[in-house]
């Protein structure tokens, strides 16, 4: 059967784009290979500055409400393998069968980066993301007691929700440097991608932090220097911007994890090597664009580093260059959920656009401003120059505009 | 089967009274609760291995819990390379986890 829009990803920005896609009287299918529609939202858990708790299995739960009053279709636990176009039309493979559409959007969202450290195969390893979809969507806890490599917005913000389910944590540390850890296993430069995060907790690191943000080089090596080699605590778990972890070992599972002190400069400080018994270990390495659908797709690429790496062409309404085919979402650059949220708003009324079922443009705009509002108002910055490489990607998207207008 | 539960929060709410169901994993019976994935079953049963590496023999669980990563692949219902963290238990399911396969070809192989 062929349907007017397939969406492939039931997250945020999938689930928005559904609503406001059918709200408009487009007949919309979605997919998603997870058993419970939500996507990444379901694992989130933070508290907001007015103390308010984000609860992602709630607003979920909101989303999919919203879906059940709309005659839209959702295809649970169905993974998408390939994608075609044929006459014009949209040809999603999936192991369920194929699906047809008149246009498509992938939201398909984020992926983790893993970084490779000795014995990171051994069971009891596994990326933050996965304990944090262990914890807070099946509810088992990843281990008793565990360690998290690697210093970011997104470990910090998973290491608490971990804490608040009774995990007990060694703390948050380095991973060793090597080729694929450059910018996030000196001390140096962790330290300074913490600064911008200074608003996020009353902890006595971050307020510290804030204090040196903007101060010179100098200073900031000075106050790296005095950093304790324990760590700060950060609700209660001790963020380690000095100690590394060189090696996971165990016999068939995770046993322990071996440690070293770093100086300021990042070299270990001999005889300060010890083994820390753990029973789990999370890798966190980071969020990057899921592209591989939308290349498979056709859709060209750009390589935006404050977006989160390649990032597929698009433009202000979440059009790509190839007709009928739209992106929304992390999969256009990692932000947080509530920008996603927006931004399938404004796909599902691109859609509908497209599609000659909404004329108005006024709304459209007003769905623009509102991705700009929420990203103004949002409390985490998964990177600071996210506005950058936004506007960059505007910028892309009207050349390549222009260039087919003229017909290059 | 509840060695991992989380057992208190003070923010989400805990899922209670759920359907108890057992299934199979390496010919051991065990207890899970109606939407536990597969992976999630035996976690919460302390069961961290979910395969030997075919080539190398090395022990492989869960890693990215999320179905990117294939690490978690399992027999399941008879059907090879199932994604255990994707995949809901079923009450009688039998799982069985992949072993190490034979390298005759290898070179440096006895």
């Amino acid at each position: 059967m062929m349907k007017d829009c397939l969406i492939i990803g039931a997250g945020p920005a999938g689930l928005s784009a559904a609503i406001s896609a059918a709200q408009n009287g487009v007949d919309v299918t979605v997919i998603d290979e997870f058993m419970k529609p939500g996507g990444r939202l379901l694992g989130q858990l933070h508290e907001e500055p007015d103390h308010v708790w984000w609860n992602g299995i709630e607003e979920a739960q909101k989303l999919f409400d919203e879906v059940l009053n709309q005659s839209i279709d959702l295809k649970l636990g169905t993974s998408v393998y390939h994608i075609e176009k044929a006459n014009d039309n949209w040809l999603v493979h999936t192991n369920e069968g194929i699906y047809r559409g008149k246009t498509l959007l992938v939201a398909a969202g984020a992926a983790e980066r893993s970084i490779p450290i000795p014995g990171w195969t051994l069971p009891g390893v596994m990326s933050i993301g996965a304990a944090q979809v262990m914890t807070n969507v099946h509810q088992v806890k990843p281990g008793h007691n565990g360690i998290v490599i690697g210093i970011n917005v997104l470990s910090l913000a998973i290491a608490r929700e971990l804490q608040l389910a009774g995990v007990h944590l060694q703390g948050i540390v380095l991973p060793p440097e090597h080729l694929l850890t450059k910018g996030v296993s000196h001390p140096m430069d962790v330290f300074q991608s913490l600064l911008h995060l200074t608003h996020l907790a009353p902890s006595p690191l971050l307020k510290w932090g804030g204090l040196l943000a903007g101060k010179s080089a100098f200073i900031q090596r000075l106050s790296l220097q005095m950093y304790p080699k324990n760590g700060f605590k950060l609700w209660n778990i001790s963020v380690q911007m000095k100690r590394v972890v060189t090696e996971i070992v165990g016999h068939e599972q995770v046993q322990g994890v071996k440690t070293a002190d770093l100086t300021a400069s990042g070299d270990i400080v001999p005889g300060s090597e010890r083994t820390i018994p753990v029973d789990f270990v999370c890798i966190a390495g980071g969020l990057y664009p899921l592209v591989e659908l939308v290349g498979v797709a056709g859709c060209p690429f750009k390589y935006i580093p404050s977006l989160g790496g390649h990032v597929p062409i698009h433009d202000e309404r979440m059009k790509t260059p190839v007709d009928g085919l739209f992106v929304a979402g992390n999969i256009t650059g990692i932000e947080s959920a509530k920008v996603a949220k927006a931004q399938g708003h404004l796909a599902g009324l691109s859609i509908s656009e497209a599609l000659g079922k909404l004329t108005e443009n006024a709304e459209i705009k007003r769905a623009i401003e509102h991705i700009e509002k929420t990203r103004e108002k949002a409390l985490i910055q998964f990177h600071p120059d996210i506005k950058k490489g936004r506007k960059h990607m505007e910028t892309i998207a009207a050349d390549f505009q222009k260039k087919e207008v003229s017909g290059q | 089967m509840d060695a991992f539960r989380v057992t208190k929060h003070p923010v989400l709410k805990l899922k209670q009274n759920r359907k108890e169901i057992a299934f199979v994993f390496e010919d051991q019976p065990y207890k899970a609760y109606e939407e536990d994935t597969i992976a999630s079953a035996l976690l919460a049963n302390g069961i961290r291995m979910l395969r030997r590496h075919e080539e190398s023999g090395s022990p492989r669980g869960v890693y990215c819990n999320i179905g990117h990563c294939f690490e978690c692949r399992v027999t399941a219902r008879g059907e090879e390379g199932v994604r255990a963290c994707l995949t809901p238990v079923e009450d009688g399911m039998v799982v069985s986890s992949g072993k190490q396969l034979p390298t005759p070809f290898k070179e440096g192989d006895q």
